[in-house]
């Protein structure tokens, strides 16, 4: 075992799910509240890592699907996690040794922790992105060549549906249109492994990675923005405030880009933001800076605190930092699923090293 | 004698509590501004003897009174005066893993809550039961508690789509428990659950706290023989009656800042711009939108309870008229200390001993203030005058950063300066276009309750059907509007404020949250007033 999930690491690790949500992901406010409402009842949740687990052992990836206004609202019980888990047992006809934030990004990075409390499971130092991406195939997993079946999805009610699909695209259909059934959100599971299986296709110490990001935040003396970009090796490509805000919605995505004007040593400068619901590009003079797969969040200057896309106002003083997603990401294969071009964007990914390193 | 036709409006803000009359064509004939006291509900009554007792005013002439009022913020923050309330919240079996008031201060939820369940029920966001609502569960809860309830309050998930569950919910309660104060989260707050069921918790424990001050606000107007329709500002600068106040209380949280928006574009005449409201330890800064105060769109924290009601996107400073000057020349400190209501024998200008910014204003010659051996209060400044200055100019660039930060938009706007202590406002900021001082700014939040208008508003999630989005935008609005009328607005007047729309993302069917806001103005006098037997 790593360490015990203890209500401080639990408040680091929900600062550091904002920052690598990079804009997306939901706000862990909520993820928060449930893990330490969890812990307080059942104990704290063990962090452990994949090495720890026997081989063919079961690590189960899950979390929320659906809409973040409707999760704002009907908020889980906290049995759902144990039920995914029985049903997966049975279909795969092996034990789940530990649970897995399918996505580290936003509020999906807390929720396994509250199933695994009550479950006296432990949660395993990885995740499925290093990030938060919207789309049920965008994991490593994938890219790994493990099969998004069998899923199980389930909701607060007992309903529960299993998903046999043949591709990841198909699996992301369905899964989106039962979760509307359920009442716009549920939760489940894709993508199971067993632990050998997973020491290859996961984003190892994310876990880990978000308590240091929001510990660094938390015990800066000086200036928390440097604390956490000295932590992650992140470039800062802006410090500034926001000068314009356009939204506009198309086929159910929120669009929209984000003008950030440079203050103090970066005034004059301007940078342009693309976001579709994380933040996906950054551009300067028509110059790309940062884009996806690499992780660009919006941070605000005095607290280091992540904004989320659909709070970013006028007149914020921000600093905007990006850095490196997992190499696995930069593979021809991951490119493609969440580089620059799967997102819309007609030009060929750079790594943030090559990009914003030029100028930083 | 002519028939009653003036409005008497009150404001109780953090350091004076103020008063105004005005008459019919809203013209502003007796203003009175009196010192806070440690019991707030004695300034109410001060505020309005004085202002009744000006002379000229014939009380008689008052048919409505109209109070903005801190009692209810401030007694959550000292957890005082606070009723005990049965907590039921409908959802289940969701939401079980975040129960009611987790993560609230210990000693806050000892002083209002004296049990919370949850029961199977709740709606769905397309409109369908999540559960059917478990009434026999209902009835076991308050058979428990009910004995030590002062009140109940019922939270049912997705109650801004329908608020079916929460009514039959009430149904129960008042079986149960007979007419006992019940609140109901539809009523108060929007989507976001938690948020939701915190504000009308607060609601259930501030039931007292508004009783009180609508019995103060009576015994001071009988005493002039006065029987007038009472109204409260709310938290969005509108009013409602008094009975309505007596229900929803902790609506008229941050009532005091909607006031000064609305008292300065009244004032005015402009309906957008920037307000600053300087006032003695404190200036709020905020955007004037259609006339009304711009809303946050984050909830808003209130005694370490996260809510999501509606308030007045605000900037605040620890900048104001009694804000103490203190260090050396080329080290000076601004506050945070401020000498508040002492300031008439505090500050230097008045014959104290206490630099304070309004000194400093007085030095920089933007004010003529004060008591002096000959002339003006400036001589008294003069040993401190270098340290004064440097205040001001520090204190400059602070009102100029938060200007900037209240913006919506990078282009320059005028600002209205309102409060008593806005002579510290300089008359040239960056990034605005001019600053307007109208006549009665140091009234401004007693005139902007008295002129106040009635309000509506919708906040659901609506399914687009085969007409779309207009449809949906369509209903909205009727609905806004006919929930204006009701709350007492002429329908003649009512127009639509604000409307904001929200898509759900992440969703294969459209969907979309619309957020429509209605007002006009106060209609005819009723023919009787029901509100004072309700306060007794």
């Amino acid at each position: 075992m790593k360490r015990l999930l203890d209500p401080d690491s639990l408040r680091a690790l929900a600062r550091g799910c904002a920052v690598l949500g990079a804009g997306g992901g939901g706000d862990p406010y909520l993820g928060l509240l449930q893990a330490l409402q969890a812990t307080e009842d059942f104990g704290p949740v063990p962090l452990v890592d994949l090495d720890e687990l026997p081989d063919d052992s079961l690590v189960m990836p899950c979390g929320g699907i659906g809409a973040p206004t409707v999760s704002v609202e009907k908020i889980e019980n906290g049995d759902e996690g144990g039920r995914l888990r029985e049903h997966l047992e049975v279909l795969t006809g092996r034990r789940v040794a530990a649970l897995m934030a399918a996505e580290i990004g936003g509020a999906n990075g807390l929720l396994p922790i509250t199933w695994a409390a009550r479950m006296g499971l432990p949660v395993a130092d990885a995740d499925g992105m290093g990030r938060a991406f919207p789309e049920v195939p965008q994991v490593t997993m994938h890219l790994a060549g493990i099969p998004p079946s069998p899923a199980v999805m389930t909701d607060e009610r007992g309903n529960l549906v299993i998903f046999q699909t043949i591709s990841g695209h198909w699996m992301e259909r369905l899964e989106r249109a039962a979760a509307v059934e359920f009442g716009g959100a549920a939760s489940s599971t894709e993508f199971s492994m067993t632990a050998a299986q997973a020491r290859g296709a996961t984003v190892r110490n994310s876990v880990s990675l978000a308590i240091r990001i929001g510990d660094a935040v938390s015990r800066a003396q000086e200036s928390p923005v440097d604390a956490l970009i000295a932590e992650l090796g992140a470039f800062r490509l802006i410090t500034g405030k926001i000068l314009d805000v356009e939204r506009r919605t198309t086929s159910g995505f929120a669009r929209g880009s984000v003008v950030v004007e440079g203050l103090d040593a970066d005034a004059g400068r301007l940078i342009r933001l693309e976001l579709q619901n994380e933040n996906l590009v950054a551009l300067e003079r028509g110059r790309v800076l940062a884009s996806v797969p690499d992780l660009i969040t919006v941070l605000d200057t005095e607290t280091a605190g992540a904004i989320v896309t659909e709070r970013i106002a006028y007149g914020q003083r921000v600093t905007v930092i990006a850095f490196a997603c997992d190499p696995v990401w930069r593979t021809e294969k991951g490119i493609v699923v969440a580089g620059p071009r799967a997102f819309g964007y007609d030009f060929d990914y750079l790594p943030v090293e090559e990009l914003a390193g030029a100028t930083a | 004698m002519p028939p009653p036709d003036c409005r008497l409006g009150v404001d109780v803000g953090g350091t004076n509590t103020d008063a105004v009359i005005m008459d019919a064509a809203d013209r502003v004939i007796a203003k009175a501004k009196v010192p806070g006291t440690a019991d707030i509900t004695s300034g109410i009554v001060a505020a309005i003897d004085a202002v009744l007792g000006t002379p000229g005013v014939e009380p008689q002439r008052i048919s409505h009174v109209m109070l903005g009022t801190t009692h209810a913020t401030n007694a959550v923050l000292e957890r005082r005066n606070l009723r005990r309330v049965a907590v039921l919240r409908i959802g289940g079996p969701a939401t079980y893993s975040i129960r009611p008031m987790f993560g609230w201060p210990r000693d806050l939820v000892d002083a209002v809550s004296v049990g919370a369940a949850i029961v199977d029920g709740g709606i769905e966001f397309d409109g369908q039961d999540l559960s059917p609502l478990d009434t026999d569960a209902i009835a076991r809860f308050l058979g428990q508690v009910g004995g030590q309830a002062d009140g109940v309050v019922i939270t049912s998930v997705f109650a801004p789509v329908s608020a079916r569950h929460e009514l039959l919910a009430a149904e129960v309660v008042k079986r149960e428990l007979g007419d006992v104060h019940t609140s109901l989260s539809h009523e108060i707050g929007s989507i976001g659950l938690l948020e939701r069921e915190n504000a009308t918790i607060l609601n259930g424990a501030l039931a007292g706290v508004a009783r009180d001050v609508a019995r103060a606000m009576r015994d001071a107007l009988t005493a002039h023989g006065l029987r007038p329709v009472t109204f409260f500002a709310q938290n969005d600068g509108t009013l409602m009656s008094l009975d309505q106040a007596l229900r929803y209380p902790v609506l008229t949280i941050g009532s005091g800042p909607a006031n000064s928006v609305r008292g300065a574009a009244f004032l005015t005449g402009i309906s957008d711009s920037l307000v600053a409201d300087v006032g003695g330890t404190s200036t709020d800064l905020g955007v004037l939108t259609n006339g009304f105060p711009r809303e946050s769109a984050q909830g808003v924290e209130i005694g370490g309870v996260r809510t999501n009601f509606r308030m007045p996107d605000l900037v605040t400073i620890a900048l104001g008229g009694g804000t103490v000057v203190s260090g050396d020349p080329g080290d000076v400190r601004i506050g945070p200390r401020s000498v508040g209501y002492l300031i008439q024998q505090e500050a230097l200008v008045f014959g104290g001993t206490t630099p304070t910014l309004t000194d400093s204003a007085v030095a920089a010659g933007r004010a003529d203030l004060g008591t002096s051996v000959n002339g003006g209060g400036a001589d008294r400044t003069g040993r401190y005058r270098r340290l004064l200055l440097e205040a001001l100019a520090r204190a400059d660039v602070m009102l100029a950063e938060a200007i900037d930060r209240v913006k919506t938009s990078k282009e320059d706007r005028p600002l209205i300066a309102v409060g008593g202590g806005s002579i510290l406002v300089p008359d040239r900021i960056p990034g605005v276009s001019e600053i307007v001082r109208p006549e009665h700014f140091d009234a401004a939040n007693a005139v902007g309750a008295a002129i106040a208008s009635v309000s509506g508003q919708v906040d659901r999630i609506f399914h687009l059907g085969p007409d779309g989005r207009q449809a949906a935008l369509g209903e909205a609005r009727d609905e806004a509007r006919e929930r204006a009328v009701a709350a007492g607005a002429d329908p003649g007047t009512v127009q639509i404020i604000e409307v904001e729309e929200i898509p759900l993302a992440y969703l294969t069917s459209p969907a979309v949250r619309i957020r429509v806001k209605a007002a006009g103005t106060l209609g005819g006098v009723p023919a009787e007033s029901h509100s004072t037997s309700e306060a007794s």
